[in-house]
């Protein structure tokens, strides 16, 4: 998905992938990646959860918009308790 | 593919506290094996084409390598070797109950998605977001292709540069690219 992700970049199109695996997202370097903390087949977290499904989505979204991130942007979602769970936080964040 | 059914280990979808986030620890030895000697591409230069607009006046784009397919269309084929590079346009209006996972790895737990498509395949989670103006609007057809490709050489050079441009015309802003 990063390499597909890259094309469409390319082509003009601001593109956020959600990943799942780190080591795999360093290593290709997509331009903008949430990372998430779930297992492979569960990337918005849980079934029939539309909360949490909902603040994923809201954080992958809020990376096409954050004007500190250059590429490739790598940022954690990180999962709250409270009403509106999605928050992120920039660890490595910019690999370059 | 047999479904597996969920074990005592897997019937949560978090990572326990203390696995470090994304690592291989999830799967079983054989696919730790593959993943770690697997040479993946890397993209360099990595393009960068910021948003020009607010999201909330923005089209957007579903890209999903969940394997989905309608009940109309052709199942991707998984006796590719290297994967199935096909792709499917699945409406943005599609009802998400009648969607078909095919995703052929049984590396992963397959039944969130098939209770759910919207775990890997948010079709309704993005009306909602486009009802709430947080998405300006959802482009008329999303994408759908099959992950896992470990030969994605025909994806990128053929695939994708034969379905992108209809995305440019569609004027299409925004991207979202989810895996499973």
């Amino acid at each position: 998905m990063s390499l597909v992700a890259a094309e469409l970049e390319s082509l003009g199109i601001s593109t956020v992938v959600i990943q799942l695996l780190r080591p795999a997202t360093e290593k290709v370097r997509p331009p903008r990646a949430l990372m998430v903390p779930f297992r492979h087949g569960y990337p918005l977290g849980a079934p029939n959860d539309p909360e949490l499904q909902r603040a994923v989505l809201r954080a992958a979204l809020n990376l096409l918009t954050d004007q500190g991130l250059k590429p490739p942007a790598i940022v954690e979602f990180r999962q709250q308790k409270s009403e509106d769970r999605g928050q992120m936080t920039e660890d490595s964040g910019n690999m370059a | 593919m047999p479904i597996p059914e969920p074990s005592e280990s897997n019937k949560t979808h978090s990572l326990k506290g203390g696995t470090t986030l994304g690592d291989l620890s999830e799967f079983p030895l054989k696919y730790r094996i593959f993943l770690k000697a697997y040479r993946w591409r890397r993209i360099d230069p990595v393009p960068w084409a910021p948003l020009k607009k607010p999201v909330a006046e923005s089209r957007l784009v579903l890209v999903s390598s969940a394997g989905i397919v309608t009940s109309e269309q052709k199942p991707f084929d998984n006796s590719i070797r290297g994967g199935d590079p096909s792709i499917r346009e699945i409406p943005s209006d599609v009802d998400v109950t009648t969607l078909i996972e095919t995703h052929r790895s049984d590396a992963f737990d397959h039944t969130g998605i098939r209770l759910d498509p919207n775990l890997a395949f948010p079709a309704d989670r993005l009306r909602e977001l486009l009802a709430a103006g947080v998405i300006g609007s959802l482009n008329h057809r999303y994408l759908s292709i099959m992950g896992s490709i470990t030969a994605p050489g025909r994806l990128i050079k053929r695939t994708i540069p034969q379905a992108a441009p209809k995305l440019v015309d569609d004027q299409v802003d925004i991207a979202l690219l989810i895996p499973v």
